[in-house]
């Protein structure tokens, strides 16, 4: 029922005091590069995947720090593992074994 | 010959018969446990190779060569070969022509198993007997034959330069003992039977030394001494086998019938990856194939010491070790023995656990195939008639990241005067060898029924492929009955003899780097040749075909960074330049922009310089 003509958006703000950040702190330690993307988008760009599900590897990063792991996993799921985001990358990431950590690490039942 | 005992038993025999019954046994229940550990449909593979007189006779003419002549080590390096072939052929001779002489002249005693071994201890010679001296004749030789090689073997730990190999490996302590005890087994026999030559006969070797033994050692107490300190070392040697890196030696003989019945390594650790691992010989010439180990810090994750790894169940190691990996496949082709290093890695990935598993249920394969059909009429479903070929051109990932492949591809199609279609224009889904090679194998069947269900659909009847990380999997995994996969190289090569393109010559000289995927991967090396000397002079590399030294930029690789690859990317660099090359060509996306981030000379697929010669005659 929108009388306004307009609508409010749910807020997107995210406490991150309330965000687990324990599984990411995990990621970094097994995966230093994690931290150094830059966000270019150069892995989103390339990404055969980004058709299907969105996926790009600078977002997953992004949602994971932020605790919106639902989200990563989303973009995760038509991830190929081609190793085109691994080539294209100017940090030199070795985006795919990255690919894997995560794979190991978070678990979509695990979720609180 | 004349017993010299009645029993035809002395203590001294005691340390060989224990190694002996202990490496027999385990020798058996090894080899029963192997079997047992293969699935169900492999055993019966196994079974029936043994009845087909044809596979039977590569069997037995494999034993021969490898086993015994070490011919693949041969054709390395002369001295290496003879080093091995004298140890193994040699030794196999003496137990033979024992057995021999114990039928001939005590066949009473032919179920005491140590008796052909200690024979001369226990016999004397008689007048009657001399005819005997063209086996003692033979017994010195092939003893002189083995002597031979363990002075080349001691040589070889200290200079192994000489023989061929820059690095060897280190040997574990079990490794050390069994090395020794090895050493120690011939000089030692040759020393026994010296003592007793004046009693039991003996030929050029034992005789001579007899009279000089003689000559300052005149108490024939002496002789028992030498024998136990030759039965000792034999036991001490066969109790550490299954210890050491001498185990090959049985394991060998069981992989060699399971290699040529066609069974592959499916679980990780058991059966048939098990015999892999306890037939490596611990020889190390993986160590110098390896174009990781350029970089000295990688030398510890070869082939030889995966398999080591998992002997010792060192988890954390085996887990590094296959995860380094290229994948390259060159310790596959250099072995001597024909240990997997890939297939093997691939298994140590494919058990681990992931918690996260991509799924592509959701992609729309119709939607991908309105993007490139062209063979199908729409309306009722039929294959449109076309005397032409129908081909369907999957250009795969990483063509797409060097867009100068498809492009040169696709305009010498169409000089070809070709029907064609690009089936991943607009980005399509990833052939699933990526996936593979990471050892996700359910995840990357997923990916090949989506394919296989776009290919089947879309009525075209050639797959080309300008990839061959994608050609490996289209040709191993695919099922795509009645359409042909057919990597562009080959096809140009065809298209050339049937005269459908011509190129037009120049004096450019060119180096063509054999990718692994193509060359140690499906084998093909002629064709991509041939082209390349239609278009202009073909220099060799140093290391080429089977060969050939891996760009460094492998998906194959998952821990490899960015960083650690430039050392092998420009060791593979040196390789191909030998010979001064103008361009270096290659037939995969992937060396193709690894070599050209750090290459002097320009890097060229072979697409694309077909495409410039056969533009240059149109002028």
């Amino acid at each position: 029922m929108n009388i306004f003509g307009f609508r409010i958006s749910p807020s997107s703000a995210i406490n991150l005091d309330n965000v687990d950040k324990e599984r990411f702190r995990e990621l970094c330690r097994i995966e230093p590069d994690a931290v150094r993307c830059m966000a270019c988008g150069s892995c989103s760009a390339t990404c055969p995947a980004a058709g299907f599900s969105g996926m790009s590897v600078r977002k997953v990063l992004l949602y994971l720090q932020r605790g919106k792991e639902e989200e990563a996993f989303k973009l995760m799921s038509n991830c190929m593992l081609c190793g085109k985001c691994t080539m294209v990358c100017p940090r030199g990431i070795n985006t795919r074994h990255l690919i894997l950590s995560i794979c190991r690490i978070y678990d979509k039942e695990e979720k609180k | 010959m004349r017993e010299i005992y009645l029993s035809g038993y002395n203590n001294f025999v005691l340390p060989f018969m224990i190694g002996m019954i202990f490496v027999l046994s385990w020798c058996v229940i090894g080899a029963a446990r192997i079997i047992l550990q293969l699935t169900g449909e492999d055993r019966k593979k196994f079974f029936l190779s043994l009845i087909n007189p044809k596979i039977m006779a590569k069997n037995v003419r494999d034993w021969f060569c490898d086993c015994l002549f070490h011919v693949k080590l041969w054709k390395r390096n002369m001295l290496l070969g003879y080093m091995h072939s004298s140890i193994a052929f040699g030794w196999f001779m003496l137990i033979v022509i024992g057995h021999i002489e114990v039928f001939l002249y005590t066949p009473q005693r032919v179920h005491q198993i140590w008796y052909p071994i200690f024979f001369r201890y226990f016999v004397a010679v008689t007048d009657s007997t001399m005819k005997g001296s063209f086996f003692f004749f033979l017994m010195d030789f092939f003893l002189l034959v083995i002597l031979s090689g363990i002075i080349l073997a001691i040589i070889k730990r200290a200079r192994s330069r000489f023989f061929g190999m820059r690095r060897t490996t280190n040997p574990s302590i079990t490794d050390l003992i069994g090395l020794y005890s090895l050493w120690c087994i011939f000089p030692l026999r040759l020393l026994a039977e010296g003592f007793t030559a004046d009693i039991s006969g003996g030929s050029f070797l034992t005789k001579s030394l007899n009279m000089v033994l003689h000559s300052f050692l005149s108490d024939q107490m002496n002789m028992l001494p030498t024998w136990w300190a030759y039965s000792i070392a034999l036991g001490v040697f066969m109790c550490i086998l299954p210890f050491s890196r001498y185990m090959h030696i049985p394991a060998e003989i069981l992989l060699i019938p399971m290699r040529n019945a066609g069974i592959k390594v499916t679980h990780a650790r058991k059966g048939y990856a098990k015999l892999q691992v306890y037939s490596c010989p611990s020889c190390g010439v993986c160590i110098d194939a390896c174009p990781m180990s350029t970089v000295k810090a990688n030398t510890k994750d070869t082939t030889v010491y995966l398999n080591r790894q998992i002997k010792r169940y060192n988890e954390r190691r085996i887990e590094e070790i296959s995860d380094k990996c290229l994948l390259c496949g060159k310790c596959t082709a250099v072995c001597p023995v024909g240990v997997q290093g890939d297939m093997m890695r691939i298994a140590q990935r494919s058990v681990r656990k992931y918690k996260l598993a991509p799924s592509y249920a959701n992609i729309d394969e119709n939607a991908l195939l309105e993007r490139c059909n062209k063979f199908v009429n729409t309306s009722n479903n039929t294959v449109t008639s076309d005397r032409n070929q129908r081909v369907m051109y999957f250009a795969g990932c990483m063509t797409s990241l060097t867009p100068s492949i498809s492009k040169s591809t696709a305009a010498i199609l169409q000089k070809a005067g070709i029907r064609f279609e690009i089936m991943d224009k607009d980005g399509g889904i990833c052939c699933g060898r990526p996936m593979f090679m990471a050892g996700r194998i359910a995840q990357a069947k997923e990916m090949i029924e989506k394919n296989t269900a776009i290919i089947k659909a879309s009525g075209a009847d050639t797959l080309l492929l300008s990839c061959p990380i994608c050609y490996k999997i289209f040709k191993e995994q695919y099922q795509l009955e009645g359409i042909e996969v057919i990597h562009h190289t080959e096809f140009f090569d065809r298209l050339i003899e049937s005269g459908k393109i011509t190129l037009n010559g120049s004096d450019t000289r060119y180096v063509y780097h054999d990718p692994c995927e193509l060359g140690r991967g499906c084998g093909i090396y002629e064709q991509p040749r041939n082209v390349v000397r239609k278009a202009g002079e073909l220099v060799e590399a140093e290391k080429h075909g089977k060969e050939s030294i891996c760009c460094g930029g492998s998906l194959g690789s998952l821990t490899l960074g960015f960083d650690k690859r430039k050392a092998l990317t420009e060791n593979a660099l040196a390789n191909l330049t030998i010979a001064s090359p103008d361009t270096i060509v290659t037939a995969c996306p992937l060396c193709r922009s690894t070599f050209n981030r750090y290459s002097d000379i320009p890097v060229k697929d072979i697409a694309e310089i077909v495409d410039e010669a056969t533009r240059k005659k149109k002028r």
